[in-house]
Order: C-alpha cells, then sequence, then structure tokens
C-alpha cells in the first residue's frame, strides 16, 4: 500500500472506529451523505418559509419585538391585493419583465445565430461578451448612475454623439418616462449574454446532417431558419426566458442602486417595494403576506412554464 | 477545413458575422473599460466634458479609496514636515493630510473571509450529496432534488425577514459565521445540482472496479470518484464563489459593521459634493477583476454553471 493521505489517516483510525465505517451500508452512507444539505437547507430555508407563514397572519412589527402580537387572521392577504400601490408595483415589475425579456431573447438569439457562423476567434469574443453578466450587480448598477449623468456621462455623450441631442438635455435616471427604460438597458446589458449562451448551446446541438438533407431537398436558407433551426432552438429559448424571467422577477442590487425605485415610486419593483414595507417601514407581519404572495406567483408560473417546456421538449 | 461542407458558412458570411460580433462586445465592454479607466483619473478628469479617452493617468483615486482624509487650511500645511511618502503628496496636493485608514480593506478582507469560507463549506457538503444522489437509491429523490432546487426561484428579499429575525435571536447578524452559514445555504443548491451532473458523467465501472479490489465506499469515494470530479469541482467552487462575491442583498440587511463585504461598501464611498468616482471606480477595479480572471478560466463550464446543469455543452 503507497503512503496516501488517506492510508495514513486509515492507520491512524482505531480498529473499532474503522471496522464501523468499513460495515456502513451504502444506505447508511447515502444518508451520511445528503442529511448535512437538507439539514441546512431545513433550517436556513423551509424554517424561515415556515416562520414567514405564521407572521403572516399577525401584526408582529420587528421593529418593536416586545409589543404584543395579535393574530389578525388574513387581513394582512386582504390589504395587499386590494392596495392600489402594490398594483402599481406590479405595473412596474411586469414591465420591467416584459422589456428586459424581449430585449435579451432577441438580441441573444441574433448574437447567438451570428457567433455560430463559426467566424475566427468567435470562443474568444464570447467570453468576452460575457463578462457583464458575472460582475456584482450592485457594484456595477451603482457605476452605471455615473454613466447615466447628464452632461458628463459617458451613456448620454454616446447618444448625443449618435443624434446629435444635447446630451444635458435629458435624465435617464432622473425622468419619469425615462427612468424604467434605465433599468431596463442596464438588465439588458448584463443579462443578454446569459440568453446569448443558452441559444448558442441549442444552434450547437442541431446535428449538420439535417441541414445537409435540407440542402439536398433544395430548401432556401429563410425556410431551412424556419423550419428547422426555430423549432429546434425553441426548448432552449423557453428555458433562456424560465431563467432570465425568475433572475429578473427577484432583481433588486442593480436596480436599488440603480434608481433606489424612484424617481418617486416608477422603478420600484416588488423586491424593493417588499424590501421598503418589511425594513423600512417595519411591516413585517403585512410584508410577510406579501412575500408569500410573490412566492406563490412565482412557484405557480414556474410549474405551469416548466410543464409547457417538458411538452415542447416531447415532441 | 480541408473538406468542403455545405453548412459551413461562406467567406463573407463569416466576415460580416464577425464584424458584428466584435462591434456589439466592443459597445458593450465599454462600461467596463470606462470602469478600469476612470480608477485612473484625476477628479478633475474624471468628470469633465466631454468625456476624456486620453488622460494624463493619476493614482488619486487609488490613495482616496484606501485613505480617509481632513482638510488644512494652507498656514497648516507649510507647517508641516515634507511628505515621507507618495501617497502623502498626492493628499497634500489637494490641501489635505491623510487621517487614517479607510475600511474598504477590511470589506474586501470580510469579501474574501466570507466568499472562501462559504465556498469550502457549499461544496463540502454538495460534493457529499452530489455523490449520494448520483450513486445512491435515496427514497424521494427527485422530489428532494426539487426541493434543493426551489428554494433559488425566492427574492432573497422575501426569505430575508424571517432570516433577520433568526440572526437576530441567535446573536448571528453583523458575524462572519451568520454570513457564511448564510451563503452556504444560498450555494448549496446550485452546488449539488452542477456536481451531481459532473459526478453522474463519471463511469460507475471505475469505483466497482475499485470496490471488487477491496476498497471500502469511503475509500472509492475519496480515491476514485474525488479525483475524477476534480475539474467539476474547481468549477462549482468558482461559482459558488463568484455568487456569494457579489451577493448583496443580505450583506446589505444582515451587516453593518464587522462583517461587511464589499459590494454594500463600494457605493457609499463619497467624497466632496457626492461619490468621489475615481475612487469607486478604483474599488470597483479591484473588486471586479478578479471575477473576471475567473470568468476566463471557466469558459468551458460558463453555461452549465448559470443553467444549473440544465444546459450542458
Amino acid at each position: 500500500m503507497s503512503d496516501t493521505p488517506f492510508n495514513r489517516a486509515a492507520k491512524a483510525t482505531p480498529p473499532s472506529v474503522a471496522a464501523k465505517i468499513r460495515g456502513l451500508s451504502d444506505r447508511a452512507i447515502a444518508w451520511i451523505f445528503v442529511l448535512p444539505t437538507i439539514f441546512l437547507l431545513l433550517a436556513v430555508n423551509i424554517f424561515p418559509l415556515i416562520w414567514t407563514i405564521n407572521l403572516s397572519f399577525t401584526n408582529f412589527r420587528a421593529n418593536r419585538p416586545n409589543r404584543e402580537v395579535e393574530y389578525i387572521g388574513l387581513r394582512n392577504y386582504e390589504r395587499i391585493l386590494t392596495d392600489s400601490d402594490i398594483w402599481l408595483t406590479m405595473q412596474a415589475t411586469a414591465h420591467f419583465l416584459f422589456w428586459t425579456i424581449f430585449f435579451q431573447v432577441l438580441i441573444g438569439f441574433a448574437l447567438a445565430w451570428l457567433i455560430n457562423r463559426k467566424f475566427k476567434g468567435n470562443d474568444l469574443w464570447t467570453t468576452l461578451i460575457v463578462l457583464p453578466m458575472m460582475l456584482s450587480p450592485a457594484v456595477v448598477g451603482n457605476f452605471w448612475t455615473f454613466l447615466y449623468q447628464p452632461q458628463i456621462g459617458l451613456f448620454n455623450y454616446g447618444i448625443s454623439f449618435l443624434t446629435g441631442i444635447d446630451p444635458s438635455s435629458f435624465q435617464m435616471i432622473g425622468d419619469v418616462t425615462l427612468a424604467p427604460w434605465s433599468i431596463v438597458i442596464v438588465d439588458t446589458w448584463m443579462w443578454t449574454p446569459f440568453v446569448m449562451l443558452i441559444c448558442l448551446a441549442g444552434l450547437r446541438s442541431i446535428p449538420d446532417y439535417i441541414y445537409e438533407a435540407a440542402e439536398i431537398d433544395r430548401a432556401s436558407k429563410w425556410r431551412q431558419f424556419w423550419t428547422i433551426t426555430l423549432p429546434m432552438e425553441l426548448p432552449f429559448l423557453m428555458l433562456a426566458v424560465l431563467f432570465s424571467g425568475i433572475e429578473n422577477f427577484k432583481m433588486y442590487d442593480l436596480v436599488v442602486q440603480l434608481t433606489g425605485g424612484g424617481p418617486g415610486s416608477i422603478t420600484e419593483l416588488t423586491s424593493i417595494n417588499l424590501k421598503r414595507e418589511a425594513f423600512e417601514k417595519w411591516r413585517t407581519g403585512y410584508a410577510s403576506a406579501y412575500a408569500i404572495i410573490l412566492f406563490v406567483t412565482v412557484f405557480g408560473l414556474a410549474s405551469i412554464y416548466v410543464k409547457a417546456l417538458n411538452k415542447v421538449k416531447e415532441r | 477545413m480541408s473538406s468542403y461542407s455545405i453548412t459551413e458558412p461562406s467567406a463573407p458570411q463569416k466576415w460580416i458575422a464577425g464584424t458584428l460580433v466584435v462591434a456589439y462586445a466592443v459597445i458593450t465592454l465599454l462600461p467596463l473599460v470606462w470602469i478600469l479607466t476612470t480608477g485612473f483619473k484625476s477628479p478633475v478628469d474624471a468628470i469633465a466634458y466631454p468625456p476624456k479617452v486620453l488622460f494624463e493617468p493619476s493614482l488619486e483615486g487609488y490613495v482616496n479609496l484606501f485613505t480617509t482624509r481632513t482638510r488644512v487650511s494652507p498656514e497648516q500645511l507649510e507647517a508641516l514636515p515634507p511628505p515621507e511618502t507618495w501617497y502623502e503628496e498626492v493628499v497634500r496636493n489637494r490641501d489635505m493630510v491623510i487621517a487614517g485608514p479607510s475600511r474598504y480593506g477590511e470589506r474586501f478582507l470580510n469579501s474574501v473571509i466570507i466568499g472562501f469560507g462559504s465556498t469550502f463549506l457549499s461544496v463540502f457538503l454538495g460534493t457529499l450529496a452530489a455523490y449520494a444522489f448520483s450513486r445512491f437509491k435515496v427514497p424521494l429523490k427527485d422530489d428532494l432534488l426539487f426541493f434543493i432546487l426551489s428554494t433559488r426561484m425566492m427574492p432573497p428579499i422575501a426569505v430575508a425577514i424571517p432570516i433577520f429575525l433568526m440572526f437576530r435571536t441567535l446573536g448571528l447578524s453583523d458575524t462572519h459565521l451568520g454570513m457564511i452559514l448564510l451563503y452556504t445555504a444560498v450555494n448549496i443548491s446550485l452546488a449539488v445540482w452542477l456536481l451531481k451532473g459532473f459526478i453522474d458523467e463519471i463511469p460507475r465501472e471505475y469505483e466497482e472496479a475499485a470496490l471488487i479490489d477491496g476498497y471500502t465506499r469511503f475509500q472509492a469515494f475519496y480515491k476514485v470518484v474525488l479525483p475524477q470530479a476534480a475539474t467539476g469541482i474547481a468549477s462549482t467552487a468558482i461559482f459558488c464563489l463568484i455568487f456569494s462575491w457579489n451577493e448583496y442583498a443580505f450583506a446589505v440587511l444582515l451587516t453593518s459593521g464587522t462583517a461587511q463585504t464589499a459590494p454594500p461598501f463600494i457605493p457609499t464611498i463619497i467624497g466632496v459634493g457626492g461619490q468621489d468616482w475615481p475612487a469607486v471606480a478604483a474599488g470597483a477595479t479591484l473588486f471586479l477583476v478578479p471575477v473576471m480572471v475567473f470568468t476566463i478560466l471557466l469558459r468551458k463550464h460558463l453555461l452549465r454553471g448559470i443553467t444549473f446543469g440544465a444546459v450542458r455543452k
């Protein structure tokens, strides 16, 4: 036997313990290996979730822990669903989700299609394009406020360079009509590479012989695109939409650094709104009910979507 | 390519595609280039109009990032002994003296400690769980795996309320240990899913051969599977590291003094009349460059990592 760390450990192990380890059945090992993870997730995910459900029926306020907690039934839920401000928040979120997914899929797919033309050096450029996605959204979002400054900001300067509009005449973050687009632009900048990578994997998974067969049948390139590329790419596109949808629904750091939800509450996405209710107004019970409603919505939508995705895959 | 293929794009097609992609890459990388260059600009150059592409490099941003400074009157400045170091000189040129180090160093160190601590833990636990899910019949396996994944669908703020209360009760608020445990729990779903994919790809025959040779399960796992999974484990580790490195929402809610990481800190770097952009850019550069290097190292496994192993190349 060679002198590996394992063997040394094995020699140092008392025989009785060694015999026990040796004697462990696969089943026991499976449990020993899985349980720490399950325990951690129960403690940091499931237990808090149950606690949130419990809090959602109360009028608890975390900044006044000594006040008596009353159970108020479904009143928090009732308040949320009839609150018109929440519906404005939902609208802001819907606008953000729709346009980010739209642009990301459009640009991401186009880029993947171009990269799949296999030009020289495409690997290098793909890696470079991916960089924004991996960076800290809070740090990058904060720096974008500098790029968006009227007059001195690079973004405004770029726009004025291309269109001739005076760069100090518009404020991306401060303007009520432009602010929702300012977050869409940065999010698209950041997450398009993500969609691109998924689309690229899809395009690369289509075998060449299908196109060869189509060539022999004299199908036009246009027809090949619509009858081969797009249908075979569809499951990947759907997956990209799912991931990008979940990510953008969770969006907090980038937008809070960019606009802070402003001006007013024009860009106040659900995450930011929830943070306000929970940690600024300290309406803990109310915010818990809010969190549960969001969770049920995302979970429900995602399950329906995954079912549809599986159907497309089966075809 | 030597053999002619009808599916190979033509040369002009490649040329057009290449030009468009390079153009996109240049535009999309501009903000990052701007972060890198702004860090080396003097405060005046940073806010010049039109934006300056060529400028005289200055380390003022980096000096301001690492120090706190106080303004002194010209008479006081005259009375001081000549500056001993180059960075004191930089500060004196602005009629200021160095009052002490800034908190950036501490915050960066916190990011390193919490990032590496949670990465180690989640990869360690994740490898064990992934091995079990890959090789053994675990009851309710699919449900457990889906449960592990579903913990990632919640907006962090939604889970933050009870975690905030829990940490307050347990005294874990604003501690390194608390943040390490929290980030481990966030990352472990990714670790399990990715590592399961990597371990699934290692043929079972290797272990079976080892078991026949008299290895125990543990030995087979340790000596046969682990070395085979080394690249997978390494790339999973980098992903976990990047996610905890970048995390902001929990960090801003649960840390304030001792355990605060760099992402909540960098946006608060302010100078006279607003954010000190060269210093912010310098701080961002030091914080982002390691991730850029890691991304380049990871490029082969990137897609797998970001889609939880759902898409493999």
